[in-house]
């Protein structure tokens, strides 16, 4: 089964890439009011099971060190 | 007997040779802990996680790291209240280990700074700090992408309370809160700072106060 996760850097982080990202942008002329940049994983699991699935991939996130609640958030995504 | 220092090596540590002459030269030994292996609290006095970019700062600067054998090791370590060291990366991984508190950003002005920088001890009660006093002004340099100190402001407030901040940047080079270069745990036995004092162990180095640390 494959499952993504999308990790965001939180609202009150200052996400510098973002704000590259977003100054090139904006300096070719591209209207935007802002960028923010984040991360996706595409896991492939071994279960089938989505109860399982979820429950495993929390345990990677929050115990695996796959993202940090500090600065980050996640959501996680069944493909 | 002289003080017995272990080194960590992960894949992609480059400071650690710089560590061990800096280590040598206070005639300590010093010896390479390498990451897939946990070695024996015993015998060791002292463990300095050396900068670098282990991983190649994948996932996050230093998370990977953390999730290593020898990390669990000297999580025991710091149980037993023995002193820790984390220079620039290493004190990425002491973060992302949850033996520090916080986490190190991307510098504000969105570039790698490669400087030097002076500081101000704000405590001298940790085993790196014994031959600094307070208010002492160091001079060291930096090199650091993600250099930039994050903390809640109830984390904040608790290392101001707490007598945790270690260092600060005279002149902030990165956007680090509350101007943080170094900090310690509760019990100071575990310190974190992203200038390198082992680049700085000599006058011909440009500058000789990184000798005080050790």
């Amino acid at each position: 089964m494959k499952v993504g996760i999308k990790i965001m850097p939180r609202d009150v982080i200052l996400d510098t890439q973002g704000r590259a990202v977003e100054n090139s942008m904006k300096a070719n002329g591209f209207e935007l009011q802002s960028c923010r940049v984040g991360k996706f994983l595409e896991l492939s699991l071994v279960t089938a099971d989505q109860i399982k699935a979820q429950a495993d991939v929390e345990k990677m996130l929050k115990q695996g060190g796959l993202y940090n609640p500090l600065i980050e958030k996640f959501e996680i995504q069944f493909m | 007997m002289s003080l017995k220092v272990g080194i960590t090596r992960f894949l992609g540590t480059n400071c650690d040779e710089d560590v061990r002459k800096w280590v040598l030269s206070k005639s300590a030994t010093a010896t390479y802990l390498w990451y897939e292996d946990q070695f024996n609290v015993k015998d060791y006095d002292m463990v300095i996680i050396p900068g670098g970019f282990s991983y190649g700062d994948y996932l996050r600067c230093g998370a990977l790291a953390a999730q290593t054998p020898v990390m669990k090791s000297v999580k025991e370590f710091a149980q037993k209240e023995k002193p820790i060291l984390g220079i620039c990366n290493g004190f990425q991984i002491l973060c992302e280990s949850g033996l520090l508190p916080g986490a190190l950003l991307a510098n504000s002005e969105q570039r790698f700074k490669d400087q030097w920088v002076e500081l101000e001890v704000k405590q001298n009660k940790n085993p790196f700090a014994k031959q600094t006093s307070n208010g002492q002004v160091l001079k060291l340099p930096i090199a650091h992408g993600m250099g930039n100190y994050y903390a809640d402001s109830e984390t904040l407030k608790k290392l101001s309370d707490q007598n945790q901040i270690w260092l600060t940047y005279k002149d902030n080079p990165n956007g680090a809160l509350l101007n943080i270069a170094g900090i310690t745990n509760e019990k100071h036995n575990i310190c974190g700072l992203m200038p390198h004092p082992e680049r700085a162990n000599a006058p011909w180095m440009g500058s000789s106060d990184g000798a005080f640390f050790l």
